[in-house]
This record gives C-alpha cells, structure tokens and sequence, in this order.
C-alpha cells in the first residue's frame, strides 16, 4: 500500500500512532483533528503503560523502551511499577494479583513494608506491603502525543487541526473521501479513532459501534524529591511521578454522560479532587504536605464489555474502527501497530485480536446502556 | 459472557458526594471595599450572607508570590497571623460594620474553586463553593455569589527579575497600606500610568525613597494632576526606556541599567505596568468571559447567580488601552532579554525555550527536537497557550503562572504575529490557589463515596487477563477484584 492515501479521523493516542506507523510504511497519511493534537483524554491520563490484560500486552511492553529513540522526541518512559496495599484486602487483592503475574511469568516481587519505603521514600509504615512489577512503566501522556503527531510529520505525514469530520464520501463499497467543514479529503483507506464520537460517525456509514462516555478526574501536585520508582499505585488510585517530581493521580467514580458529534461539551473537574487528595495523602503520607496545584478532568469512552474495539469493516471495506475503550494511552504503540496492520494486510502480525472485533456486540441489545445503567444523570 | 443484562453501576458518581457543610443566600468572596459593600448590602436585604478573604495568606504562600507579587520584600511581620489579622481589621474599619449587619465573617479563608452543575456534570447535589484555611477545606452551598477578587499583578521579565525585590504594586500596596510590613528602601517603579503613579506617591508617602520611574513609552501615561505630584516630588521619569540589565546579591537586587546605559541604584523594582483581574474562580468554573482592553483583559462576562464587583469585575474604564500599553512593554522585553532570560521562574523556563517549544532540562533533546519551535508549531494552526504549556512546562508550576501566564499570552501573541485577544486565555484549574493535599483532602467522605471508588470503571472484563478468559482463573479473577457491577 505504498504511496496510498489512509486518512486517520481523530488525532488522539491511537490515531496518532497508527498514522506514524502507517508512515513507516509508506503510507500518505492525513490526520485530522477537530481542535489540537491530545486535547482530549489522551492528554489528560495517567500515562500508566503495564496492560497486561490485553492482547496487546507484549507488543506494549517490547515497545515502550524504545519509543523515545523510535519516535525521535522525549515521552519521558520509566520503567517498572509498584502497588502499595494501604487495608488489609487491597493486601490480599495485590497479592493475588503478583500470583497471577507470577504464573504467566511476568517479573514481580512481594515487597514489605521497609522495601516498600525504600523504593518509595514518601510512603509511610501505615502500609501492609507492595508489589513490584519490573515491567510495565509510565510516560508522560501530553508528550507522548506530541512525539507521535511530529514523528507523522517528520515521514511527511499531514496533521490538520481544528478541522472537525462532518461526513464521508463512499462509492463502491468503499469510503473514497472524508469530509470536513473546509475540504474533503480523498483516501484509498479510513482509520476512525474519534474516541466518544465513534459512534456518530460511523453511524453515517450505516456501523453501530455501542460505546458510552464518561468523565474522570485527576490532580497533580507541586513537585516532590524524585523518587527511585515514579510509577506508584495502589490504594485504588492511579498515577505516578512526573520526572519534574510532580505527584499526578487519578481513579475513583466516574460519571457517565451524553457526547454528541461535536465531542464534549466541557471537561469540569469537581470536588472530588478532595476525595482523591485524600486517597494520596494516604498513600503517600510524606507528600501529605505538598501543594495541589491543578484538577481536571476527561471524557473517555467504553465498550460494553470495557475492552477495545479495533476491526476492520466489511462494507465498506477499507476503514478501521478503533477505540482502546478507556484504555488507550499505554496501549498506543502496540495499538497503531495493529491498526497499521489491519488497514495495510487485513489482519493483525504480532498478536490474535479476535477479542476486539465488533461483532461481539451483534446480539447487544438497543437500551444495553440504560439496562445496565450507563447512564446520564438525568 | 452476556453483554445483555440490567443493573445499576456501583462505580458511578451518582449519589456518592457530600452535601456542603452550611448553606448561604450570598456567599461573597473578597473582603476588600466592594467585597463589603455586596455583602453588607445583602444581610440589610435579609439574606444569610457569608464573605470570605483569603487574606492573611501565609508566610509561605507570600513567598510564592501568592496572591500577589510580593517579591520577598515582606518583613517578618508577615510571619505572624495574629499580628496580620489586626492589621487588616485596623485598615478595613467597614469590616467591623459588616459583622454588626449580620455578616457572617471568615478571614484567612481561601475560595479555591466554584463548582455547579452544568456542561458535562450534573452529579453535584447543589452548587458550591470550595473554601480552605489553614486548618482544612469544606464546600459551602449558595444561591447567590460575588466574587470581589480584586486585581492581581502583572509580571514582566527583565534580565534578573528572577530575584528577590522585583514585585509587583498590589502587593506593594498591601504591604505598605495594609500591614506596614515591607522591607525594601529605594524603589524603582516601572511605568507611568495612574497604577504606577499611584504606587509611587504611596511609597513616598511612606518615606520610602523613589528612585525613579520607567516608562517603555516616549510620554508619560497618566493623569495629569498624579503626574505633577511626581514632578512635585522630584522623582525622574525616564522615557523611552525598559531595564536593560541589573544586578544583585544574596538579598536580591541591587541596581539596574536601562537601555540607555543610565544605572540607577535600588532595593525593589516596582512592576507597576498593569493589573490584572483576579478572574481564575471564574475562568476555573468556565464561566463566559470577555476580553476588554480598557478594564484590563479578561473580565467575567456576566451570568445569573455569579456576580463580579470591584477590580475583578474590571478596572475602571478611563479609555486607556491597557492591553497596547502592556504589548509595548512585552515587546520592549523581547528585545533586551537573552535567549537564556527566565520567563517561568517556577519551572526555570527560558526565553529560548519558550519560543522554541523546547523540553525542560531535564529531558534529552534530540535533533529533531530542536528542529521544532513555535515557528513550526504555528504551522500546524494558531498558538495555544494550554499546548505550549504542556510542552515547555511554563505556567505549571507551584505559583499556577500568576508570574508568567500573562507576559507569556502577550509573547505568543507577538513572536505569532497576532492581535493579544486571538491568543487564547490559558486555563485555570481548581485548586486556584496552591492547597495542601491533606487540607484540601475530604477526610470525613461519605461512606458511598468509598463504596463506589474503584481504581478505574470498575468494569470486571476490562481487567481479565486475555489468557485467563474462559478459564477458571477468569472467574477468582472477578471474585477477588470486583464486587458488584455485574450483579
């Protein structure tokens, strides 16, 4: 497929990095975008990288450590992580989670409580113990994004922002052009990785792709003394060391909401920056003292069953539908490969990702969302 | 498994939050003359009226220069709250007024964000107002709210702002006025509009010594009756100038060089160019705002509910062109900083890197990372505060860009060749001023909140390794991890 036109609708995580990779191909790629680069969730996560329950797991991890060199640009990868038990059942929980790793041969040590402290000098003896994965990491997500939209560029890749998708063209079966406000843009092959506006996208193309929005918050601190191990969870939160040293967190409840094609409305963040403080100042007691100095939150989009969703249609036949449900960030460089090799050779090289195909979803009911309480509140 | 089935999502926000702690008719925030006036102006009305000051602020946070550019040129005096607390009642006699109308009176009591329901949540049981002192943080429900924030100062770089004694008027002011708790002798004032004008007849009232005043312009700015009392007082203004170079040693400055070689001899330099209204709760809110070049850039446009009076509302209108006048000094800068001038003082942001979109030092910058810039950056659509931000970490550190996110609009606005109000306004975030983890931390939470808290969306299939599905492990996996969405 060198020298044929793939538009990517959508310049977030997934989309960027499978435009970089189809440009490592030789591929003529457009990304287009409705604002910047990452403005949505992709630059807004935890920048976690340790998924180890993805088909997408090994590729993610053979190709975090070589990202900055791949890319040419910083994302800032760390390696490793460590999970601190702050009750007796996230104790057990860690644990039997280090078992699992243990059995399918993933690198883990059960840390006590001194281990725990030296690896990670801010948390307390107020802790049952921790969990070190010696795989996995954590990057910096606004970073990383910007590596993979110059990367595009830099194999003569085209990032066009602030051009919403409003259509597409097809003819025979296939799409031959998709369209903005501006210009229609004509493709050989279509990559739609719009996050929450999946669904009114593909819905023009006649695909029903069954995914819900939601909000989640996270906070960031002022900077802290580097720690030897930045990628600390635990405590049901999310998060790490920045390696400026500020303590960035997530997790807690979400809220889901309506996003119609225009994406979302607005990203508020609320009070629950006081329930995540809290959360991490338990965690890390010895941070307890240290300034918040921002909030804010995201809107990110789930599958029914909260795994990916990466398929190349039938009809029309040359477009990708791709959403990492949730889950994007620390997948992209296993996610674009896969994408790349689903748009150029039909079928994914390096893994089986039977799992993410859309008709998983053929017998989900119309109403699954307000069934099961996916829902606004009204 | 089946992907059809009915039930409620444990992990959602719905019904997990708390009620705030009291509820108010009116809840005023800033306790400056307008400030006072909504909130005397409501208790005779008979509503239940709490006002709120985040002043005395901390030592700590002063030397943040939060709320205000105060430079380090407080004395130990700002140390001590009690002391400061009388100071601002000894200064504020209407203060006392306001208790007697019924006011509800907090001090040292920061508003840190203004939550409600609306564009992409609709979990709140009521709108709130986030309030913190020393101690910890509470919500406060209200029906109505003012925001008298004041004004708050403008910073610009010069070559060695970066050091102590370079502040800005308000806190000049508030020092002088309030506490008589500033620490400096000889003054430079840069600029000669009314503020400037103003800053230094105070510091002269002072007794302090005013070295001189600096305007970029070739003509004085201000009102012509403040402009002979200078005269009257002797004190020079040098035209056609900006502060080419200075020196410094370990108390902070100590003289300075304007472009035209004349060196003058100082403790402080005033940065009394502009204010800025104080519209982060607004903004953090996203409330509409408007840019308006005559009351001092962004004012809070107006909505039901959320009132703004005083100098957050604007700066009086008097026709003068605040935004030229500050582009003027902006462009000044540009021309005699060094590539290596600091703009961001928290995270050490240089000149060179600001416009070349380079990474912190911190990070390695390989070729093609210093082929970028924002001249390559502009090529890709027009300069976004927030992006470059992220990029260069200006504006992200512990003073949230009150230092630098204004010069840093204006610098983009130039370097990009812009008009200053195409350059969009730089987000501000909740908390919007610094606040300890543990004192912004809902200790006492309700017991929903924990029950819904999941590390994720709690979803069980998100989770299961993809070897363990349809294995035994699939289903320990879901018994020991999740509880309840499925159910």
């Amino acid at each position: 497929m060198s020298g044929s036109e793939v538009v990517i609708v959508g310049g977030g995580v997934t989309g960027l990095s499978a435009g970089w990779w189809l440009a490592r191909s030789g591929v003529k790629v457009t990304v287009l975008d409705k604002f910047i680069v990452g403005w949505e969730a992709s630059g807004r996560n935890g920048g976690g990288a340790s998924h180890y329950s993805s088909p997408l797991f090994d590729e993610e991890q053979r190709l975090w450590p070589q990202m900055d060199e791949l890319l040419g640009y910083p994302t800032e990868h760390q390696k490793g992580r460590i999970l601190i038990a702050m009750t007796e059942r996230q104790w057990d929980q860690y644990r039997f989670i280090a078992e699992r790793h243990t059995r399918l041969n993933h690198p883990v040590e059960v840390l006590d409580v001194k281990q725990v402290q030296e690896a990670v000098p801010l948390a307390g003896d107020n802790c049952f113990g921790g969990v070190h994965y010696k795989f996995g990491g954590h990057a910096n997500p606004q970073r990383t994004v910007q590596a993979y939209a110059w990367a595009l560029q830099d194999l003569g890749g085209k990032i066009i922002q602030h051009s919403p998708v409003t259509g597409f063209e097809t003819a025979g079966g296939k799409v031959t052009g998709v369209k903005t406000a501006n210009a229609t843009y004509g493709c050989d092959a279509v990559v739609v990785a719009a996050g929450p506006q999946i669904p009114q996208l593909m819905a023009q193309l006649g695909v029903d792709v069954p995914l819900a929005a939601a909000r989640a918050e996270m906070i960031i601190t002022e900077p802290a003394p580097m720690m030897p191990l930045g990628g600390v969870d635990g405590h049901k939160i999310y998060g790490r060391q920045t390696l400026r040293g500020n303590l960035a967190y997530g997790g807690g409840p979400h809220e889901w909401l309506d996003v119609d094609a225009t994406g979302p409305a607005a990203r508020p963040s609320t009070p629950l920056a006081r329930n995540l403080a809290k959360r991490l100042a338990e965690l890390l007691p010895k941070a307890a003292h240290l300034n918040v100095i921002r909030s804010w939150a995201g809107v990110i989009e789930n599958s029914p069953d909260g795994r990916p969703i990466i398929d190349r249609l039938t009809s029309p036949d040359n477009v990708v539908v791709a959403s990492m449900s949730s889950v994007g960030f620390g997948l992209s460089p296993a996610s674009g490969h896969a994408i790349r090799d689903l748009v150029i050779d039909g079928t994914c090289s390096f893994t089986n990702i039977d799992l993410l195909k859309l008709s998983r979803f053929d017998g989900l009911e119309k109403d699954w969302r307000e069934k099961r309480g996916w829902m606004p509140i009204a | 498994m089946d992907l059809n089935f009915t039930g409620t999502d444990v992990c959602a926000i719905n019904g997990t939050r708390s009620a705030p702690e009291a509820k108010y008719d009116l809840v005023v925030i800033g306790a400056g003359p307008s400030g006072i006036a909504a909130a005397i102006e409501g208790a005779a009305s008979g509503a239940s009226v709490l006002l709120v000051d985040e002043n005395p602020v901390s030592g700590a946070l002063m030397g943040n220069d939060t709320p205000l550019y105060f430079g380090g040129r407080m004395t130990a005096a700002t140390q001590n709250s009690d002391r400061m607390l009388e100071a601002i009642f000894m200064s504020m006699p209407d203060l006392e007024k306001a208790m007697e109308a019924g006011v509800e009176l907090l001090l040292g009591t920061t508003a840190w964000g203004v939550y409600r329901n609306g564009p992409g949540v609709q979990s709140l049981p009521e709108q709130v107002v986030g309030l913190a002192d020393a101690e910890r943080s509470w919500l406060v429900g209200f029906d109505r709210i003012v925001l008298a924030t004041g004004a708050r100062d403008l910073a610009i770089a010069f070559p060695g702002w970066n050091q102590p004694g370079v502040m800005g008027a308000a806190a000049l002011q508030m020092l002088l006025s309030r506490y008589g708790a500033f620490s400096g002798r000889r003054i430079v004032v840069l600029g000669s509009h009314d503020l400037a004008l103003e800053t230094a007849l105070l510091a002269k009232e002072h007794g302090l010594d005013v070295a001189a005043l600096v305007e970029v312009r070739d003509a004085p700015q201000g009102d012509a009756a403040l402009l002979e009392k200078i005269t009257a007082a002797g004190i020079a203004i040098h035209y056609g100038q900006s502060i080419a170079a200075s020196k410094g040693g370990l108390d902070g400055i100590e003289s300075i060089t304007l472009n035209d070689g004349t060196n003058i001899s100082c403790d402080t330099v005033c940065v009394a160019i502009g204010l800025i209204p104080s519209i982060e709760l607004v903004d953090a809110m996203h409330g509409p705002r408007a840019l308006n070049a005559t009351r001092g850039g962004y004012i809070p446009a107006g909505e039901p509910n959320v009132a703004a009076v005083g100098l957050c509302a604007g700066l009086p209108d008097t026709g003068f062109d605040h935004v030229a006048y500050r582009m003027d000094w902006v462009r000044a800068a540009l021309r005699v900083n060094a590539p290596d001038t600091i703009i961001c003082q928290c995270e050490e942001v240089t000149l060179a890197d600001l416009i070349g979109i380079q990474p912190p030092n911190y990070l390695p910058r390989p070729a093609a990372i210093q082929a970028r810039s924002l001249g390559t950056l502009l090529d890709d659509g027009p300069a976004n505060p927030d992006q470059i931000k992220r990029l260069t970490r200006s504006g992200m550190g512990v003073c949230q860009g009150r230092r630098c996110r204004d010069q840093v609009a204006m610098m983009l606005a130039i370097e990009s060749d812009k008009p200053f109000g195409t350059i969009p306004l730089a987000s501000h975030r909740a908390p919007v001023r610094p606040l300890p983890l543990k004192i912004l931390a809902e200790w006492d939470e309700p017991a929903a909140m924990d029950a819904a808290w999941d590390v994720w969306f709690g979803i069980p299939t998100q989770w299961v390794p993809v070897e363990d599905i349809g294995t035994e492990y699939q289903d320990a996996h879901r018994e020991m991890l999740y509880t309840g969405m499925y159910t």
